[in-house]
């Protein structure tokens, strides 16, 4: 009777044993850092919860009905903050875009300028940027108008790069040879090619843009989030309850008409 | 034909569109352009002096930054190491709470359509509320600290990754564990040698896709009291004091850099 053998394991190098080694090794003092640095007060969580949750979960799910006309305003202004930054984000990631490209640029250095002036705009979170501009032109809406669009031109413009390097030469190039002209070969060459694209990324961050400004108004840049953070100081949680349901409904439907635009448009 | 009819007249160039797309496109491009400018016009109306004035003002004001206090970066960074350990434990948490909820809303698995409908809103709707809204109440039910701060990290970061994860593993081929069925393996059999190995990869990179969004979200978490770095920030701004905001900014600035830096690096070498 013939016997049936397992295949052979595969064999690991003694390299490969002592990275996994090391990678769980840093892995379990980044645990130990963490667990030995952190400290909560579970007692007065614990005892805080008891005493909150009846009171606080149930407002939540009872929204005050009498501040609709404040928090649609507010919603509104919101949409506007995310509108107008998105906008003007779209926009300024265009030539940022193009020089972050490795193919336009046609220099290594210059497109890894332009790469660098990226990521170090999208290593700031929105909020942070936001604090910039409230300090510089005060505490209104346009401070968050301003927030979004500097937060957005980093995620687009790297995404548009990314466009702008996949363009087919092909197209350029068959152009150039029977004989368009330079305006020509942008309108009929790269336009068709990167704008649908374009257009795509800028309205999908718009989607983003939308939860960001949201929360703008804690640091005083307009939107809802000044309203969250007056709710909250005051323990409204009524009014907390509306002001979440109406943020989870227009994002709702933010979300929904963008994925339809976008599948249209590529 | 055409051509004989053509040379007749000038040669004249077809337009690639029709002329219907082009006024359709028209009328969406003065729309996009009208709603901006009522959206600058309305979120400019509380503001004194008008765009130009704050523009020319912005760099006065902007000085008052500089130079940044680098003297307090030791005092800084307990708090900085507080934000990462939140975001450590928070993505951890979110990446075993996420298995179960992952399973349930990918289609594949969940074969019992309600269920499946049921978790997929839930989530959708857990993914609209933004993390520091979710932080406001968490503090108002846990009080000021870090706790409230974890919790809320977790909750929105089990939005996107069972999201992420769940369309991973509907992306899974099925084959391989139908030939491990056929040839008599058991169901642990065919989850550990069949599934895991085509989803871990993509999961650890998740995972640490979360991490650097909790990275971020959680210098910020402190602005509404729950802990961290951004409880300090809050505290230097409300002082005036901008020389140590900034360096505290700066330091932000750097983390968030060196952790995407080398997360990015770790998840292109997984995949």
């Amino acid at each position: 009777m013939a016997t049936y053998n397992l295949p052979p394991k595969p064999v690991k190098s003694v390299w490969k044993k002592l990275k996994a080694g090391l990678i769980i090794l840093a892995v379990i003092a980044l645990y130990v850092w963490t667990f030995r640095g952190i400290e909560i007060d579970w007692g007065r969580a614990m005892e805080r919860v008891i005493r909150n949750f009846g009171i606080v979960i149930p407002k939540l799910f009872s929204p005050d009905w009498s501040a609709v006309g404040e928090v649609s305003m507010k919603i509104l202004e919101t949409i506007f903050i995310a509108f107008a930054g998105s906008f003007m984000a779209a926009i300024l990631a265009i030539p940022l875009g193009f020089l972050a490209a490795q193919n336009m640029s046609g220099n290594r250095f210059i497109a890894g300028i332009g790469k660098w002036i990226l990521s170090g705009v999208r290593a700031f979170p929105d909020l942070i940027l936001a604090i910039l501009f409230v300090v510089a032109v005060g505490p209104n809406a346009f401070a968050g108008v301003l927030a979004i669009a500097i937060g957005s031109t980093g995620m687009l413009g790297k995404l548009y790069s990314e466009v702008i390097e996949s363009i087919d030469m092909n197209v350029i190039e068959a152009m150039e040879a029977s004989g368009a002209n330079k305006i020509q070969i942008l309108f009929y060459g790269y336009m068709p090619q990167i704008i649908p694209e374009f257009l795509s990324y800028a309205i999908y961050r718009f989607e983003i843009d939308i939860r960001a400004s949201s929360i703008l108004g804690i640091v005083g840049a307009g939107g809802i989030g000044t309203m969250i953070i007056f709710a909250a100081n005051n323990r409204n949680w009524n009014e907390m309850g509306l002001i979440l349901l109406a943020i989870i409904i227009v994002v709702t439907v933010i979300d929904f008409l963008s994925a339809r635009i976008r599948r249209k448009i590529v | 034909m055409t051509t004989n009819s053509n040379a007749g007249k000038h040669a004249q160039t077809p337009a690639i569109y029709p002329a219907k797309t082009k006024a359709q496109i028209t009328i969406i491009f003065f729309a996009v352009i009208g709603f901006y400018l009522y959206s600058m016009i309305r979120t400019q109306a509380e503001m004194v002096g008008g765009f130009g004035n704050a523009l020319s003002d912005m760099w006065r004001v902007m000085e008052k930054f500089f130079p940044p206090n680098f003297q307090v970066v030791g005092a800084i960074w307990p708090a900085m190491a507080t934000t990462i350990q939140m975001a450590i434990i928070a993505t951890t948490v979110a990446a075993i709470l996420t298995v179960p909820l992952a399973l349930l809303s990918a289609q594949n698995v969940t074969t019992f359509k309600p269920l499946y409908y049921v978790t997929r809103t839930f989530l959708n709707i857990l993914r609209t509320i933004p993390d520091l809204v979710l932080a406001v109440i968490f503090v108002g039910l846990f009080g000021i600290g870090v706790f409230p701060g974890i919790l809320a990290l977790i909750i929105f970061s089990l939005g996107i990754l069972a999201k992420l994860i769940s369309e991973t593993i509907e992306a899974v081929d099925m084959n391989p564990l139908e030939a491990m069925r056929a040839s008599g393996a058991n169901t642990l059999q065919m989850i550990f040698y069949g599934l895991v190995p085509q989803v871990l990869p993509q999961f650890t990179s998740f995972v640490l896709y979360v991490f650097e969004i909790n990275i971020r979200a959680s210098v910020v978490l402190g602005l509404v009291g729950a802990g961290g770095i951004g409880l300090v920030l809050d505290q230097q701004l409300g002082f005036y004091n901008y020389p140590n905001a900034m360096t505290i900014i700066i330091v932000i600035f750097v983390v968030v850099i060196a952790i995407e830096y080398v997360s990015n690096k770790i998840r292109e070498a997984l995949i």
